[in-house]
C-alpha cells in the first residue's frame, strides 16, 4: 500500500479497484497490529521469502519491505534513515533496511511501526543485505531467525543447490512447528500453494494487459496494486482481488481507456520504484505522452510460476524461490528485459540506478549495452536511494527525462513517418 | 636478498610476480576472497593468486560499475580490463557479498580468460545441510578444474596441498603470536605485507620461506623498538591494503597486535585435517574458522570472536576499518561497537574510500582514540 490513484496524479478514469486495495491493506495491517489480541503469531519475512507455509500455519506475515515502501511514499524515509545513521548505520546501506531498523526502535513511520515479530524469516534470493538486516532485527527483538539460503544461480540451477534448498524447506517447516508448537497441516498447505499460484497467474494476466495500446495501466499502477501479491500471496483474498482487477483491466482495454490519456510512447522501467517520487515521475512521463507499460519489479513475483507445480507446491517451491529475478546472472536479467521490451513493444528503457540495491543495480550498465545492441532503443539512467528522498535531485532528473523523451520522440515520429 | 625482501616485493607488485610464475610455465588463476578453495587449485598444479586490484584510476571499470561500488571490486575489474592481469588463465569467484556476486557476472561477460568458475558457498554456517552442500560445491569445482586442465586431481596431490597450506598457515599464526608477545620484533606494516604476500608467492616454497623469515625475526633483524608504552590495538574489517596505515597507528601511540581482516588473520585461520576425505576436510575448515560477515553462524558470532581475540591478545582498543560501500561490514559495525564496548573494549570507526583519509585527519582521529584508552 503506497498511495492511491489521486496521489499518482492520474488524469484518466481512475482504476476502481484502487479503493478496494486500500480497504484490504488497511484491514491487513489492523489484523497484524492486533495479532496479540487474537492470539496469532507474527513473522517478519523478506519480500521474496517463502510465505505460503506461514499462511498455512495461521501465522501473520509482515513485510518490512512493504512497510519501507509506505515509509518512502509518505516521504518519511529521509528522517528515519537519518536516525539509522545516528545509530551508526552507514548512509550507503539499503534504505529499506535503514528505515526499518530505525522504525523498529522508534515506532516511527506512517502507521506507527510494525507489530512486534514472534519470529523472523530471511530468504537471500533477493540479496545478502536481508541476512545482515534480519540479524540486526533478531538481536533487537531477541526472537528466532530462520535463514532460507538459496544459492545464486549465476548461470544454472545445479543439482546440489536443488538438494540443499529442498532440505531447507523441511527445516523451515520444522522451525515453524517449533516456534508455534503446532503441526503443519499438509492438506491446508496444498490448498495455500494452489491459491498462491492462482493469485500469481491473475497478477501476471493483469500485467499482460499492458501489452494493449493504449495500456490500461502503467508500472506506477502496478507498484500500487502489487502490495497483495507480496503480502497476501496464498490467500483467497488475493486471488479474488486480482481476478476482479483483471476484469476491470479487460474492460478498460475493450473501451480503449488508457492509463496515460494520449499514450504515444511506451517505456520499460527497471529496478525498484522511487517511492517518494511516484506521482512526480508518473506526471512527468505522462506529460510527454509516455506510458511505462512494463517493468522488472512487478513481474518478479510471477517468475516462479514456470518452476512451481500446482500439485506439488512444497516440493517444487524450492526451485521457484531459488530462481528469482535477482538470484540469476546479469545476462539472464538482460534476456528477461529484452523479452519484455518486445512483448510490450516499448520505445525506450528507463533504469533506476538504485544506490540502495546493489544486486539490482550493479550490472545495469552491461544490461543497457546488451539491450542497445539487440534492440536499438534509447536508455535513461536515474539515480536515487528508493526511500531516502534526501538523495534525489529533482532538477537533474527532470532535465535528463526531458532530453531522453526528446530523443524518443524524434526516433518514433521519424519511424512512423517513414 | 633476505627473506623479508621476497615478501615485500611480491606484496608490492603482485601482478609482476604472477606474470613471472606464468612465464615459468605454471598456469595462474586469480581469486577474489578468502573463501576460494586455494588447496584444490594448487593440487591441480595451478598457482592461486589473490587479486587486490588497483588503487589508481579506474576508467574502464567505471563504465561497468556505478560510483557506489567498493574500491576492491572496482580495482580488480580495472586490472582485468586494462590488461594488467593479461597473464591470468582465469578467475575463481567465491560467493560472498552482493557486490562480488555481480562482479562475477560482469567479469564473466567482459573478460576473455580461459577459465572461469563461481564457487557458490552456502551463506549459512549453522546447518549440517549447508556442510553437505559445500562438499558438493567443492566437488563440482574440482571437476571443473579437471575438465579444464585435462588431468585428474588425485588424493595424493590434495593431501600434499593440504599439508602445504596447513604448514604456511601455522607459520603465519606463529608470526602473529610472536608479534603479539613482542610487538617490537617487526613493524605492523611489514606483517601486513607478509600476509598479503602469502596469497601471492609460490605456495610450495611458502612454508620454507616463512620458517626462514621467522628465524630472521627471532634473530632480531627487523626490530623496531619503542612500542613498549604503546596501546595494543586490533584492526577489524574487510581488507586493509594500506601498509602505511600501520605506521600511522604506531606514530599515533598505538600498535596493531592482531587483526580480523580477510587479508589478515581470517585468511590463515583454521586447520585442515589431513586424514580422511580431503574435500570434506577442506569444507570443514570453512565452518570452523572465524566467520566473515557475509556468512551466518549465529547472530552474535562475530562479536564473541572479536571479544575472545581481544582478551587473548590483551587488546586495549579496536579500530574498525570499513571500506566505503562495503555492506556486510557496515551492517555489523553498530552492534559490534555496542557489544564490545559493553565488555569494556572501545571501538572506533575508520572509513576508507579508495585511499586512506588525509594524513592529518587520520592522525588526529587515531591520536584522540588512543589517548582515551
Ligand atoms: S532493496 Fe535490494 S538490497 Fe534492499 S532489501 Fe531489497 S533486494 Fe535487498
Ligand atoms: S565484502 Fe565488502 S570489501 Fe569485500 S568485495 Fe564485498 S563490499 Fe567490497
Amino acid at each position: 500500500m503506497t498511495d492511491d490513484g489521486k496521489a499518482r496524479g492520474i488524469q484518466s478514469p481512475p482504476i476502481a479497484m484502487d479503493a478496494k486495495m486500500k480497504e484490504i491493506m488497511t484491514g491487513y495491517y489492523i489484523e497484524a497490529k492486533t495479532a496479540a489480541d487474537s492470539g496469532k503469531q507474527v513473522a517478519w519475512i523478506t519480500s521474496g521469502g517463502p510465505v505460503e507455509p506461514l499462511i498455512a500455519m495461521d501465522i501473520i506475515p509482515v513485510y518490512p519491505e512493504n512497510h519501507g515502501a509506505m515509509i518512502g511514499a509518505s516521504k518519511m524515509g529521509g528522517a528515519l534513515c537519518e536516525q539509522a545513521e545516528a545509530m551508526g548505520y552507514s548512509g550507503d546501506l539499503c534504505s529499506y533496511a535503514r528505515s526499518d531498523i530505525a522504525s523498529s526502535v522508534t515506532n516511527g513511520g506512517p502507521i506507527g511501526g510494525l507489530p512486534r515479530p514472534d519470529m523472523l524469516v530471511a530468504c537471500n534470493n533477493i540479496c545478502g543485505t536481508v541476512m545482515k538486516w534480519y540479524e540486526v532485527l533478531a538481536r533487537y527483538f531477541d526472537v528466532p531467525l530462520f535463514i532460507f539460503d538459496t544459492p545464486m544461480c549465476h548461470t544454472d540451477y545445479h543439482e546440489e543447490s536443488k538438494r540443499y534448498v529442498k532440505q531447507q524447506v523441511l527445516e523451515y517447516v520444522s522451525f515453524l512447528e517449533q516456534v508455534t508448537g503446532k503441526k503443519l497441516d499438509y492438506d491446508r498447505m496444498d490448498h495455500v500453494g494452489k491459491l498462491s499460484l492462482e493469485g500469481q497467474r491473475y497478477w501476471q494476466a493483469v500485467l499482460d494487459t499492458a501489452a494493449f495500446r493504449p495500456s490500461p495501466l502503467t508500472a506506477f499502477d502496478g507498484f500500487y496494486h502489487l502490495a497483495l501479491i507480496v503480502t497476501l500471496r496464498g490467500t483467497q483474498v488475493a486471488v479474488d482481488y486480482y481476478r476482479d482487477l483483471l476484469t476491470e483491466m479487460k474492460d478498460r482495454v475493450a473501451k480503449g481507456i488508457g492509463a496515460v490519456p494520449n499514450e504515444r510512447y511506451r517505456l520499460l522501467w527497471d529496478n525498484l520504484p522511487i517511492w517518494y517520487r511516484l506521482k512526480w515521475l508518473s506526471n512527468k512521463f505522462a506529460a510527454h505522452d509516455a506510458a511505462l507499460v512494463a517493468d522488472t519489479y512487478n513481474t518478479a513475483w510471477c517468475r516462479s510460476l514456470r518452476y512451481i507445480e500446482d500439485e506439488h507446491f512444497l516440493d517444487s517451491m524450492a526451485e521457484g524461490y531459488t530462481r528469482m529475478y535477482l538470484n540469476i546472472g546479469v545476462d539472464q536479467m538482460a534476456d528477461t528485459i529484452i523479452e519484455m521490451a518486445e512483448k510490450y513493444s516499448v520505445d525506450g528503457l528507463v533504469m533506476h540506478s538504485n544506490r540502495s540495491c546493489k544486486p539490482y543495480s550493479f550490472g545495469q550498465y552491461d544490461i543497457q549495452r546488451m539491450v542497445r545492441e539487440r534492440l536499438d532503443i534509447p536508455c535513461l539512467l536515474i539515480e536515487s536511494h528508493m526511500v531516502d528522498e534526501r538523495s534525489f535531485s529533482e532538477a537533474q532528473t527532470e532535465t535528463r527525462i526531458d532530453a531522453f523523451m526528446e530523443l524518443i520522440r524524434n526516433r518514433v515520429e521519424h519511424e512512423r513517418h517513414a | 636478498m633476505n627473506e623479508l625482501d621476497h615478501f615485500l616485493e611480491a606484496a608490492d607488485q603482485p601482478e609482476r610476480y604472477g606474470a613471472g610464475i606464468k612465464a615459468g610455465g605454471t598456469p595462474v588463476l586469480g581469486y577474489l576472497c578468502s573463501y576460494a578453495p586455494e588447496e584444490i587449485i594448487h593440487a591441480a598444479g595451478v598457482h592461486p593468486l589473490r587479486l587486490f586490484g588497483t588503487l589508481e584510476s579506474t576508467i574502464q571499470a567505471d563504465s561497468h560499475l556505478q560510483a557506489y561500488c567498493c574500491s576492491l571490486a572496482r580495482g580488480v575489474l580495472e586490472s582485468a580490463l586494462d590488461g594488467t592481469l593479461a597473464f591470468l588463465d582465469g578467475a575463481v569467484f567465491p560467493h560472498t557479498c552482493d557486490t562480488i556476486q555481480r562482479l562475477s557476472d560482469i567479469w564473466r561477460l567482459n573478460t576473455h580468460f580461459d577459465f572461469f568458475a563461481d564457487v557458490v558457498h552456502p551463506v549459512r554456517l549453522d546447518s549440517g545441510f549447508a556442510r553437505e552442500y559445500l562438499e558438493d560445491i567443492l566437488q563440482r569445482f574440482k571437476c571443473e578444474l579437471e575438465a579444464w586442465s585435462g588431468s585428474k586431481i588425485d588424493d595424493a596431490a590434495l593431501a600434499r596441498s593440504i599439508e602445504t597450506f596447513n604448514a604456511a598457515r601455522k607459520r603465519l599464526d606463529d608470526l602473529y603470536l610472536m608479534r603479539s608477545r613482542d610487538p617490537d620484533c617487526i613493524s605492523g606494516s611489514r606483517v601486513s605485507s607478509i600476509v598479503k604476500a602469502s596469497m601471492i608467492l609460490n605456495r610450495d616454497e611458502l612454508p620454507g620461506r616463512l620458517s626462514r623469515l621467522l628465524e630472521e625475526i627471532k634473530a632480531g633483524s627487523y626490530r623496531t623498538g619503542g612500542t613498549d608504552d604503546k596501546k595494543r590495538l586490533l584492526v577489524a574489517g574487510s581488507l586493509c591494503d594500506h601498509p602505511d596505515f600501520y605506521s600511522m597507528v604506531e606514530n599515533s601511540g598505538g600498535v596493531v597486535v592482531w587483526d580480523d581482516l580477510c587479508t589478515g588473520s581470517r585468511a590463515f585461520d583454521g586447520f585442515i585435517d589431513p586424514t580422511g576425505d580431503h574435500l570434506k576436510a577442506i569444507a570443514r575448515r570453512y565452518f570452523e574458522r572465524r566467520p566473515c560477515p557475509s556468512k551466518h553462524l549465529s547472530n552474535t558470532a562475530r562479536g564473541e570472536a572479536l571479544a575472545a581475540m581481544a582478551e587473548k591478545h590483551k587488546v586495549q582498543g579496536i579500530l574498525f576499518f570499513l571500506l566505503k560501500f562495503c555492506d556486510p561490514h557496515a551492517f555489523d559495525y553498530p552492534y559490534l561497537k555496542e557489544y564490545l564496548e559493553a565488555k569494556n573494549i572501545p571501538v572506533t570507526l575508520i572509513e576508507v574510500e579508495d585511499s586512506l583519509p588525509p594524513e592529518g585527519q587520520l592522525a588526529t582521529r587515531l591520536e584522540t582514540f588512543i589517548y582515551t584508552l
